[in-house]
């Protein structure tokens, strides 16, 4: 079985953040769902890995050789379950029964065995990089060149199982792990760097012995260059620390955090989508 | 008993390249031949459980077949939330072995007891819990394991365990298996109490008592052919092991009587109370202080013929 990476123009990536932004926006609504703005600040971390730099197959998701992909911060699983659709994992109609009871698509992913394209159930915070690191270390002892990225949200670094991970993933010199934070600087009830002393974050990653980059995370461009060369030849796991914005897109959910849990009525979906400039 | 897993261990990784070996910063030296023959496959995870909980699920996720060895408490409570998300939840074939379990540690005090391992793990949806009673059984368990899918939980004891199975016997997990027949009462034992159960059982033949033993080493899921037959056949049924009354082997036995119809043996347990030990000594001295001796199952079990008579 192959695997392929789409590398879509820069260009390309945009439109499609702007049409997946609009889609996670529109489901909110629809399905009453929260995390909107969480979602929102992962959208081109999200876009630049499936459309751009991920190795997958779309016709047999459970390829040995494939790369994975962890939302390690699970509660942006609206955004991943768009992505997942437009990337030809399952068609849009898979969507349909979103949020009602008996549907897979809830808040947070489920199993890999229920729904193509998923590599972990996350949603409880703190699991899914050491799963991947799992992972990672299965495809060097089964001499496999996949790579393994994790998306974690600032926030979830509170988790010390994450502090653990990170120890043996350097220790193990597992290069083709790479984990990128969603540094959007909140989390649920306040600032992420006053809830906890996150900062300085980069640092951190860097002594605890990471190759460790930071981008601006709505940056498609940088985004792909980064995502693109991995393993970064320094033989160390690598850490990407991406700047981004809550809400980001949307002038008016961009750094709000009641956007955590608010949902957007129908003027709101109709001002963001123009904001967006998608139809 | 954990001589005889590493001993185990080594042979199956050395037949299964799927076989992958996680430590907690323990069993170093044990391990020794395990990783003189497949270095690539073990892992020294240090003292980071709940990461090599979820490290073994993803290589689980993965293809291979991880095994999580280190002491009890911290392969089973200290890890709960990893092993329900990431095992449990995602059927991840991992198979985690607690050492020294129960009141095997007892002189390191109750930081080192596990009395309500078996209890936690069992709620987890697809866990096969086994409590092997020796080495023996623990051998034959141990490679059963990798021929089913699923995640396992073995709980297993230090060392010096005497042998019950004098030959090897035919085991299956979910099986139990008597080690002594007996027709006046029955001992339904799991785990590394046995010689106790055993010498209960030759105290009572003493006073005219016959009185049955069965290993009990697939804690979940339960041999309920093995359990509809003995309560069916015997006045009392004693359940004996090195855990928690509540909620372990006794537990669920408990649990499944509740649910049946008709006259079936009365049941009695012994176990540990719900409570912490505070003053520390042996293992015998724990076994005592928590009722776990010959002497308090054979008053039980003879007290329990003459109210059944």
């Amino acid at each position: 079985m192959t695997v392929e990476a789409l590398n879509y123009s820069v260009e390309k990536l945009e439109r499609i953040a702007c049409e997946i932004r609009a889609k996670i926006i529109e489901n909110s609504h629809k399905t009453q769902t929260p995390h909107l703005a969480s979602c929102l600040s992962s959208v081109d971390i999200l876009v630049a890995s499936y459309f751009s730099t991920l190795r997958l197959n779309t016709k047999s998701p459970q390829t040995p050789d494939r790369d994975r992909f962890i939302l390690s911060k699970g509660h942006g699983a609206p955004a991943l379950f768009q992505i997942l659709a437009m990337r030809g994992f399952y068609p849009e109609s898979l969507m349909a029964d979103y949020g009602q009871d008996g549907s897979l698509f809830a808040e947070h992913p489920p199993t890999p065995d229920h729904l193509a394209g998923i590599e972990a159930a996350t949603g409880s915070l703190g699991h899914g990089l050491p799963m991947g690191l799992g992972m990672a270390l299965a495809g060097r002892i089964q001499q496999r060149d996949y790579n393994v990225v994790a998306l974690l949200g600032d926030g979830e670094c509170n988790e010390g199982s994450i502090w653990e991970a990170a120890m043996l993933a350097a220790s193990q010199k597992v290069e083709r792990l790479c984990v990128v934070i969603d540094f959007n600087r909140w989390q649920a009830t306040g600032r992420s760097e006053e809830i906890m002393a996150l900062g300085p974050l980069a640092d951190k990653w860097r002594a605890f012995g990471w190759s460790t980059y930071e981008v601006d995370g709505h940056d498609l461009g940088a985004l792909v260059k980064l995502l693109g060369n991995l393993p970064d030849g320094s033989g160390k796991p690598v850490a990407i620390v991406a700047h981004t914005m809550k809400g980001k897109g949307v002038s008016f959910m961009e750094d709000d955090n009641n956007w955590h849990y608010r949902i957007p009525n129908e003027n709101e979906v109709a001002e963001a989508k123009k904001q967006l400039g998608v139809a | 008993m954990r001589n005889a897993f590493a001993d185990e261990i080594t042979k199956i990784g050395r037949e299964n390249p799927d076989v992958v070996l996680l430590s907690g910063d323990i069993g170093n030296k044990l391990f020794d031949k395990f990783k003189d023959n497949a270095e690539s496959r073990f892992y020294n995870c240090g003292i980071a459980e709940a990461n090599m909980m979820s490290v073994a699920s993803g290589m689980a996720l993965s293809g291979l077949r991880p095994v999580v060895y280190t002491i009890t408490p911290f392969t089973t409570t200290r890890c709960y939330e990893q092993i329900r998300v990431g095992v449990s939840y995602h059927h991840a074939p991992v198979t985690i072995v607690g050492t020294g379990s129960g009141l095997s540690y007892a002189e390191l005090g109750p930081t080192h007891h596990s009395l309500e391992d078996m209890a936690i793990l069992r709620m987890l949806p697809g866990m096969t819990v086994l409590a092997p009673c020796d080495e023996v059984e623990l051998r034959i368990l141990l490679r059963q394991v990798f021929q089913q899918s699923g995640p396992v939980y073995m709980r297993i004891g230090k060392k010096g365990e005497p042998i019950i199975h004098k030959t090897p016997p035919q085991l299956q997990i979910g099986r139990a298996i008597t080690v002594r027949e007996g027709r006046d009462a029955c001992i339904i034992a799991a785990g590394t109490v046995m010689p106790e159960a055993i010498k209960a059982a030759e105290s009572l033949q003493s006073e005219g008592i016959s009185v049955r033993v069965v290993s009990n080493h697939t804690v979940k899921p339960l041999d309920l052919a093995m359990l509809s037959e003995v309560f069916a056949a015997y006045p009392v049924v004693a359940v004996v092991e090195e855990h928690s009354r509540m909620g372990g082997l006794g537990g669920s036995i408990a649990e499944w009587r509740a649910e049946q119809r008709g006259k079936l043996a009365d049941m009695i347990t012994f176990g540990a109370a719900d409570e912490f030990m505070h003053r520390i000594g042996s293992q015998e001295y724990a076994r005592k202080h928590y009722g776990i001796t010959v002497e308090h199952m054979t008053d039980g079990i003879r007290s329990a013929l003459k109210a059944a008579k």
